[in-house]
């Protein structure tokens, strides 16, 4: 099993979020399939209820397909596995920012500080 | 099929002068885990004795599959009990027949499987396992059944964490949420938690909420421990 849950947001959509970021990561490639509701449901410790959920809103997100008979796969729309890894991105930096901003700095010493971190 | 596999109306369970239950109320749907959370004495236990018809409510009505809870449900409903059972002079494998023989929904194979996974082994005295050994061999003899509705009382009380995440990995891999319910009650409420489809939180003989579990953590904030002492008292 893997590290521990938050305590603040709901399981499934943790879930959720570790297995983008294995897309964006690389590790899970377009057309790649997903362990089976049952797999996951085992390698996760999580009720097999939870990971329907996850891959419910994993194929309403247009990020996995289901084909009757063999499983759920990553999808193999590249464009929209583009727009994932940008929409990961930009959902860090604003989180980033505004914890920045609740510390009080100012862009300017955010985007200088960032510089320097990445030398 | 009734949409909820259990009901209580307006049940009171006394034993004596003492209330174990105090006009409860509530229905639970199938094909869920559902934790039956709260402190000792709060009647978690009476909850499950009676949902496996092994005690009869001093008012109200419990029905389970619509039908009244009594011992004929034993084919609809896998019980495992708190306190030990197992005949300490039987095998691991004679128990297994045993039960074999008691229950027309027993699946040998499941059985084997389980067994295996378990690592337990077949011609040892029940007398001679280890507490974690027999609270394994618990597991197996209600997760070999197919009955719609396993009720489980505190079935990780007082073992290891290796153990207990054998049980926990057993279950999520034989129990089949197509066709059965799970209830168990627990004080391992953080290691339960994402089991848990629903949680019904009982104290002093009431029930003081019941909710999904990804509600709690969505529209609280918080996780089971944490909406538990809230709405807990004392």
């Amino acid at each position: 099993m893997d590290q521990p849950f938050n305590n603040t947001q709901p399981i499934y959509l943790q879930i959720i979020q570790r297995l983008c970021h294995q897309v964006v990561r690389g590790e899970l490639k377009a057309g790649d399939k997903l362990p089976s509701m049952r797999e996951l449901s085992l390698q996760v410790g999580v009720n097999p209820n939870t990971v329907q959920r996850v891959y419910t809103e994993l194929e309403r997100l247009d990020i996995t397909e289901t084909r009757r008979g063999l499983g759920t796969f990553v999808t193999g729309n590249e464009a929209r596995l583009r727009q994932l890894r940008e929409e990961m991105m930009s959902e860090q930096i604003n989180s980033f920012i505004k914890d920045m901003k609740g510390m009080g700095f100012t862009p300017a010493e955010i985007i200088e500080g960032i510089c320097k971190s990445l030398e | 099929m009734p949409e909820h596999i259990i009901n209580f109306n307006d049940v009171t369970k006394k034993y004596f002068r003492q209330t174990a239950l105090k006009n409860v109320s509530f229905t639970l749907p199938r094909g869920k885990i559902i934790g039956l959370v709260g402190p000792n004495g709060s009647g978690k236990s009476t909850i499950i004795k009676l949902t496996a018809g092994l005690a009869r409510p001093s008012s109200g009505r419990v029905t389970v599959n619509g039908k009244e809870a009594n011992r004929m449900l034993a084919s609809e409903v896998a019980y495992l009990s708190e306190s030990d059972f197992l005949y300490p002079f039987f095998t691991v494998a004679e128990t297994m027949n045993f039960y074999a023989g008691m229950f027309t929904d027993f699946d040998a194979g499941k059985a084997r499987e389980i067994l295996n996974f378990m690592q337990l082994e077949p011609d040892k005295k029940v007398k001679n396992l280890s507490k974690g050994n027999r609270g394994r061999l618990k597991i197996l003899l209600v997760l070999a059944r197919k009955a719609p509705l396993v009720l489980m009382d505190e079935p990780l009380s007082g073992l290891d964490p290796l153990v207990r995440e054998s049980i926990i990995k057993s279950l999520l891999s034989y129990v089949d949420l197509g066709d059965q319910t799970v209830v168990m009650s627990t004080h391992e409420v953080a290691e339960v938690e994402p089991l848990l489809d629903s949680v019904v939180a009982v104290q002093n003989g009431e029930v003081r909420g019941i909710a999904g579990v990804d509600n709690i953590r969505s529209m609280h904030g918080q996780n089971l421990v944490g909406w538990m002492k809230q709405i807990m008292t004392g």
